[in-house]
């Protein structure tokens, strides 16, 4: 079909935990593939797997620099797409890898791993660690509006994607420490439980009302963080949660 | 202003029809009643409310807590609990005034407690919370489409736990574990004792001791619940509804049929929907003050401001 975007998945220095979630999405991916997305290439679910020009690659996986050939796949990954997505923790922040000492058979000199966004320029931010296949599924479908919708569609996208977007321009960490100075000592959380429940880990509890992080635990995948309403809220997007629920789940059928 | 009271198909004075949950509500019983009838009739397998602390020691299945000694554990402070049926629905019942961290459990209801369909309770800043996590589930596999019924409760503002036990035990010298209901209404802070005295404090005294998070917010009747509802704007022992989403235009109108709830048009009670708006615009204007002010804080340097 004329009309479909085309779609890049590079994969980097990830666990395929985030591979897993796209294709959790069972038969919405198929509808995905079907109507809205030409997958160009992709390591495990295409044939093609080196990068191609593209629409919207979805990166995986932090870069190791210790590794030309990974360094190199990211940076025609930026020349070769018009728009970048860093697809879970390790792409977005570093995640587990940021915690990496080398020494990991067989490339025991592999051993600094940066977040995408240190060595390009990332524009739109899938966090979480995996990332879910509903958020995955809504930001693919908000693509496709904003690439080849109508007017109306476009703004709605726009809108949509625009945290996800500041929230590539701030920056490559997010973890427990990020929830702590940009919500709390800001004096912004009001208790509410949303960083507890996203924690993957279960590092974040609450005590006399407000979150405490073991951070030992933390692996900085930056759920918390930007699952919590009061780091980055779209009144104009959240407000329409019933329409906008509606038509993701229309375009879907 | 005038989109201070949000969307909604309809609103009514209301209140439970059944007098055993009155005796235990806050107001109008609305949302035990409403949760009660949700889990009864299968809108619902569980909900995610309030408890005590007497409730979570007795249930400890149905909180998450790791190796706590509930007798160090202080009274009136709030746990979050998945309850499945009406007995411990009702055990629930009445408003806590410091918050509980509701949201918490929200992917835990749909794991190790196995619901499909999850009801939850909360605040305004937890209904916006649990809309964000349907539109950006970043750390919420599969939970947004099992949040079946959303019940928004109106909010001024919140306290920490410390600062309910300073307003109780200091400004109203009575020991916390003596109080039987706490409420906020006609301009001041009551505190009922559990032998029938009652003390009243001036909210001039309260707002100090709110929680800086809640000045931020502009949502005073939850906007975004499925339902909201709250004892402003209807007379005592009543409670205002709000029918706001598709999902709550069905279940409050199944819920009617089945008799659940007696209810009066918002029109003829009074203080009605003028006192509502008026608080919601007090709320709103000062907040939106607050949002401004925190730019100019500090020097060279602002607060963060969360709204984009």
């Amino acid at each position: 079909m004329a009309d479909k975007i085309t779609l890049g998945y590079t994969h980097l220095s990830g666990c395929t935990g985030c591979t897993v979630a796209l294709a959790d999405n069972y038969a919405g991916l198929l509808t995905l593939l079907d109507r809205y997305v030409d997958l160009k290439y992709m390591p495990t679910l295409a044939d093609v797997r080196h990068v191609q020009k593209v629409d919207v690659s979805f990166v995986e996986g932090s870069c190791c620099i210790n590794d030309k050939l990974a360094v190199e796949e990211l940076k025609e990954t930026r020349e070769k797409s018009t728009v970048v997505v860093a697809l879970g923790g390790c792409a977005c922040y570093g995640n587990i890898t940021r915690f990496s000492r080398g020494g990991q058979q067989n490339q025991p000199q592999h051993e600094a791993y940066l977040p995408i966004g240190d060595i390009i320029k990332v524009d739109v931010y899938i966090p979480g660690c995996a990332p879910t296949p509903q958020m995955i599924r809504n930001v693919a479908v908000m693509a496709y509006l904003l690439l080849k919708g109508t007017k109306e569609q476009k703004e709605l996208a726009t809108a949509f994607l625009k945290p996800l977007m500041m929230a590539a321009q701030r920056g490559t960490t997010a973890c427990f420490c990020e929830l702590m100075t940009e919500v709390i000592n800001q004096g912004l959380c009001m208790g509410c439980g949303s960083c507890a429940s996203a924690c993957p880990v279960n590092a974040i509890t609450h005590e006399y009302g407000k979150p405490q992080g073991e951070r030992d635990l933390c692996i900085k995948c930056g759920a918390c963080y930007n699952q919590c309403p009061r780091s980055w809220f779209s009144f104009d997007v959240v407000e329409n949660y019933e329409a906008i629920n509606e038509a993701i789940m229309a375009a879907l059928q | 202003m005038g989109a201070e009271l949000g969307k909604y198909k309809a609103c009514v004075s209301a209140r439970s029809t059944d007098k055993e949950i009155l005796k235990h509500a806050q107001d109008g019983g609305i949302v035990t009643s409403l949760l009660g009838y949700a889990l009864d009739t299968g809108i619902i397998d569980g909900a995610i409310v309030a408890v005590n602390k007497e409730f979570a020691a007795k249930h400890q299945s149905l909180i998450m807590r790791d190796n706590t000694n509930w007798d160090m554990v202080e009274p009136w402070r709030p746990f979050p609990a998945v309850v499945s049926t009406k007995a411990d629905l009702l055990a629930a019942a009445g408003t806590k005034y410091n918050i509980s961290p509701n949201v918490s459990m929200i992917k835990e209801a749909t794991r190790s407690f196995g619901l499909d369909k999850v009801g939850i309770v909360g605040t305004p800043c937890q209904m916006q919370a649990v809309r964000k996590l349907q539109l950006y589930p970043i750390g919420a596999r599969d939970v947004g489409a099992a949040v079946a019924l959303a019940v928004g409760i109106f909010c001024m503002e919140n306290f920490p736990y410390q600062s309910i036990l300073q307003l109780v035990e200091d400004h109203a010298a009575m020991k916390m574990e003596s109080v039987k209901k706490m409420e906020i209404g006609k301009g001041k802070f009551w505190i009922y004792g559990k032998r029938g005295q009652v003390v009243q404090l001036p909210l001039k005294v309260t707002h100090k001791y709110e929680q800086p998070g809640c000045h931020v917010c502009l949502d005073y009747v939850a906007n975004l619940g499925d339902i909201s509802t709250g004892s402003v704007g209807s007379p005592d022992g009543w409670s205002t509804v709000f029918v706001r989403s598709k999902i709550g235009d069905s279940v409050w109108a199944n819920a009617m049929a089945a008799g659940v709830f007696e209810t009066q048009p918002i029109e003829k009670v009074k203080p009605g929907l003028e006192l509502v708006t008026k608080l919601a615009n007090e709320k709103i204007t000062k907040n939106k003050n607050t949002l401004e002010a925190r730019k100019t804080f500090g020097v060279g340097k602002a607060l963060r401001s969360p709204y984009i």
